[in-house]
């Protein structure tokens, strides 16, 4: 699959208000799982938390993340060890909405 | 015994509408909530259909953050480089009870949150529920933090991912055919310049639909919303067809900033922020069951969603069923019965009032937009073509207009055409 990205979703992530719990990923992913499965969250996490690196290994991170549980639906069932809700008071709070 | 009425999970529309009604019937209520305020954790396109809020808050235009009321309805089919807009404007869309605003979900959830709270409901905030406390097969209240706070009813308004309403039995499964994400963009601009790109008065303003190439031809579209300083720009595209996709949705609504036709509007904005949000878009097909012992679902949790592409509505069906969800738990605390049975009278209202009646008459909707792939990629094409051969002059000598107007409708087939318009129409 080719993915098209050029814009730096860093950069509007870096105007959001986040409290990051550095103690616990409320999103984890397994160790394995279908390639075009990935893809797809590739494709449609809004924050780009799921990448892939030029030697193609998978990378996730949950610190930006929008809560939106896109992941979930997409592969609840398959690729993610677990999506729940940040602890109390974590994670983005819009200042806006 | 039990430490409350009602304990409402989540403070959107639906759950501080639920609150307020209850409080103001002199119920003990408690809200629950996640985020570290109101709205912390919620984002709207946004505009909100007034008819519901005015029901219940009759002053609401003096009182609540609204952003700007909308007098403009823009609807552009995007191409690649062109774009054809539908420009509408009527005195009937400002008046009141048929109005419509733009709103943020931070200020806004949190007025809302302050009227219920005004009329004797009780708020926590930062706390998110962890289960629910059922006992033989009825909901008795939640677990939250250490505590375990139980009530006669529950009430879940905790939004799109209700974890709770599928344990509880009553979630929807939610297919990636059926749901949409969307994602925005607050652009901050002066007042002046917003009343200037958009042709509106003072406090007035316009709510923009576009689709075609704002999701590069993938089912979906973008959005523009103007509020008091700022535009809430973003797209919205549905998963399964966004899985086929070669352009990941946030570069989508990059490029979507970027066309010819878009960017001269956003011109000198600033991001001042970037949200995510699932959009439940199956429609009425999709509503899961509504209530169970001791529990009733309400707002996007009950998957209250209308998507008619010139229509989105959420928030004026959140607000109604946190009412109805209200009654309902006001007439169970009257008669001291809690199961099924007695919270029935729930979905009882949500048939009579506006709320599943919308959502039943456009049941066809959401299948008719995922298959007809035309609106998508074709339509605005064509339009192009068709608006090209009339402004166009090259010296030519020129075709006769007939010609001209129906050789980009025969590129796609004159009866596909009829047969899409035939289907749109019967899906509404």
């Amino acid at each position: 699959m080719t993915t098209e990205a050029k814009v730096n979703v860093e950069e509007k992530l870096a105007c959001n208000k986040y409290n990051v719990d550095e103690g616990h990923a409320h999103i984890a992913l397994k160790e394995e799982g279908a390639d075009n499965l990935f893809d797809q969250l590739i494709l449609c996490c809004p924050a780009a938390l799921y990448r892939r690196g030029e030697n193609g290994a998978r990378s996730f991170d949950y610190a930006g993340c929008l809560e939106c549980g896109t992941c979930r639906v997409l592969c609840g069932d398959t690729l993610l060890e677990r999506w729940e809700y940040p602890q109390s008071s974590m994670g983005v709070s819009y200042r806006f909405g | 015994m039990v430490d409350f009425d009602v304990i409402i999970v989540g403070a959107g529309p639906a759950g501080s509408v639920a609150a307020s009604v209850l409080a103001k019937e002199g119920k003990s209520v408690l809200v629950i909530e996640r985020g570290a305020y109101a709205g912390a954790k919620n984002m709207t396109g946004g505009r909100l259909y007034s008819h519901a809020l005015k029901k219940l808050f009759p002053q609401f235009e003096e009182e609540a953050p609204l952003e700007r009321k909308i007098t403009h309805e823009k609807i552009s089919l995007i191409s690649a480089q062109g774009n054809t807009t539908l420009d509408f404007t009527s005195p009937a869309l400002g008046i009141a009870g048929q109005d419509s605003y733009s709103v943020l979900r931070a200020p806004f959830d949190q007025w809302l949150a302050s009227q219920a709270e005004a009329a004797g409901a009780e708020y926590i905030y930062g706390i998110a529920v962890e289960s629910l406390i059922i006992e033989d097969g009825r909901v008795c209240g939640v677990c939250a933090g250490d505590d375990m706070i139980r009530a006669h009813v529950t009430i879940l308004a905790d939004g799109v991912n209700s974890l709770l309403a599928a344990s509880a039995g009553l979630g929807a499964k939610l297919s990636p055919h059926r749901m949409a994400v969307g994602v925005k963009e607050v652009i901050e601009l002066p007042e002046q310049v917003i009343e200037d790109r958009f042709l509106c008065e003072p406090q007035e303003g316009c709510a923009w639909l576009f689709v075609g190439d704002a999701t590069k031809g993938h089912v979906g579209g973008g959005f523009l919303y103007t509020n008091r300083g700022s535009l809430s720009l973003g797209i919205v595209a549905t998963l399964s067809d966004l899985c086929k996709s070669r352009v990941p949705i946030y570069q989508m609504l990059e490029d979507f900033k970027n066309h010819p036709a878009m960017r001269p509007v956003l011109k000198n904005g600033k991001t001042v922020e970037y949200s995510g949000h699932l959009i439940p878009e199956g429609g009425y097909r999709m509503v899961p069951t509504l209530y169970g012992n001791g529990c009733m679902v309400a707002g996007d949790a009950a998957m209250l969603c209308m998507n008619l592409g010139y229509q989105v509505r959420g928030m004026d069906l959140a607000i109604a069923s946190g009412e109805c969800s209200a009654h309902a738990a006001r007439e169970a605390l009257e008669t001291g019965r809690y199961d099924k049975e007695a919270l029935s009278s729930y979905e009882g209202r949500l048939r009579e009032s506006f709320v599943l009646r919308d959502m039943q008459a456009s049941a066809d909707f959401p299948d008719f937009m995922e298959s007809t792939s035309r609106l998508f990629k074709g339509y605005p094409e064509m339009c192009q073509a068709i608006f090209q051969s009339l402004f166009v002059v090259d010296g030519k000598p020129g075709r006769p207009l007939g010609k001209k107007l129906l050789s980009p409708v025969k590129e796609l087939g004159l009866m596909n055409v009829l047969k899409d318009a035939r289907k749109g129409v019967k899906a509404l």
